[in-house]
């Protein structure tokens, strides 16, 4: 019963997303005025990006006159839990993002949670993903707050409540690079401190300061509609006790139109608090309501 | 022995320098079809134009026979083919029309659509972007 109801929880966000997704579809609104595609996905922290890494791309499909209003929903499937992630972003003028996630992972031995809140902001500093020789370049900031910290405490953390993340984010599409398909990179470094997302707290005995940590994807747009990728995410390893390694995945997207997308991932994510090698499956859904 | 090699090493020789002028042989003007294909685009891209109003505000004041010959000689010359551009350079071309980002963007959308209707193949399109996406800078928010 307990189960069911976690499920349901679960599944609701989802749900939401669609309904939303269907009741605007059709209707004409603003912040259409990027080329499909261009927009990007929302990463597991609720910003702008892949999957698992931010990129410089601002969250919706506005362009420097509009503003948009997009929500995510993000489940990730692994041999020892289960993370979900749920939220919505702001972009302002395709220029600044605003965005808020909030993250619950079901440890499936125990049936414990821990959950986490995450505020996001980005800034693109130069350039455009398409049109520029140079890649988009943004800055960011995710600022977690750690709602159950006791297993952060348990597992050594120095800190159970929370922490920031900054990064640098460079994007570029080259269109036709690759025997005529658009090519899409992303090169990302994070200032961080935080262990597992922050989810497992903040510092340990190995190391309590921030380490730049370097993140990177690179995706094929197999068609106005299709595309696939790899990323790659370097992670810290701060806790005495247990063993972070960095995370890794390869995802396809399906993006109908400038309402939706949908990103089906195979992740590995390796030791986490001491669960070997967990590995399994990301389903990711954006919808862009504004 | 020597003969073989000396055969080899112009085979070889004749390989590299086929593939080295590979990108040249064909160019995007040819694997777009040539002029007709760019007319047909040319015409979709304009039918389009007229269905949009948002786009055709852009066009009302514009003489439609001239925007078809010119951005044919245009897309002809600068995809490869054997054509002149005798037309004005992109910033005068787009002078007042105070173009926005979105909408540009929305043009680029209807370029795509009239490449699908003349059955252009992706990777094709592509190419024909990648080879005017540098002038956004020249046409975009011109008072």
């Amino acid at each position: 019963m307990k189960n069911m109801r976690k499920c349901i929880s679960q599944r609701s966000g989802l749900i939401v997303t669609m309904l939303l997704y269907f009741l605007m579809a059709g209707q004409t609104l603003a912040g259409q005025g990027k080329l499909l595609e261009t927009a990007g996905l929302t990463q597991i922290e609720g910003s702008g990006g892949g999957g698992i890494v931010p990129w410089a791309t601002i969250s919706g499909y506005d362009s420097r006159d509009e503003t948009s209003l997009s929500v995510f929903n993000t489940l990730v499937f692994l041999d020892d839990y289960r993370l979900h992630s749920l939220g919505a972003s702001v972009g302002l003028f395709d220029r600044v993002e605003l965005s808020f996630a909030r993250q619950n992972l079901h440890l499936s031995a125990s049936g414990e949670k821990i959950r986490q809140n995450i505020y996001g902001i980005k800034a693109r500093l130069y350039g455009d993903l398409i049109y520029t020789t140079l890649p988009q370049i943004s800055v960011g900031a995710q600022h977690k707050m750690l709602v159950d910290g006791a297993v952060a405490s348990a597992v050594g953390a120095k800190n159970n409540t929370g922490g920031t993340d900054f990064y640098v984010a460079a994007t570029k599409v080259h269109l036709g690079a690759v025997g005529g398909f658009n090519l899409l990179w992303n090169l990302a470094a994070r200032a961080t401190k935080a262990n597992q997302l922050g989810l497992l707290g903040y510092g340990g005995g190995k190391n309590n300061d921030y380490q730049i940590m370097f993140e990177g994807s690179v995706g094929i747009l197999l068609s106005r509609h299709w595309a696939i990728g790899y990323e790659y995410r370097q992670k810290p390893n701060n806790l005495a006790g247990v063993k972070e390694d960095d995370w890794q995945d390869f995802f396809a997207t399906y993006i109908p139109n400038k309402r939706f997308n949908f990103t089906l991932a195979w992740t590995q994510l390796g030791d986490i608090a001491g669960a070997k090698n967990q590995q399994g499956f990301f389903v990711s859904a954006t919808g862009y309501l504004w | 022995m020597v003969t073989i090699m000396r055969t080899f090493i112009f085979l070889t020789t004749l390989l590299l320098y086929a593939c080295a002028n590979q990108p040249q042989s064909e160019s995007v003007y040819q694997s777009l079809g040539g002029l007709p294909k760019i007319e047909e685009i040319v015409n979709n891209h304009i039918v389009e134009i007229e269905k949009d109003p948002v786009l055709f505000e852009y066009f009302k004041e514009s003489d439609v026979e001239r925007y078809r010959a010119k951005l044919t000689e245009h897309i002809c010359f600068h995809t490869g083919g054997p054509c002149e551009y005798t037309g004005d350079n992109m910033e005068r071309v787009h002078d007042g029309m105070n173009m926005t980002e979105a909408d540009f963007n929305r043009g680029i959308d209807s370029l795509i659509d009239a490449m699908n209707e003349a059955d252009i193949p992706h990777r094709v399109q592509n190419k024909v972007l990648a080879i005017f996406a540098p002038m956004r800078k020249e046409i975009i928010y011109r008072p």
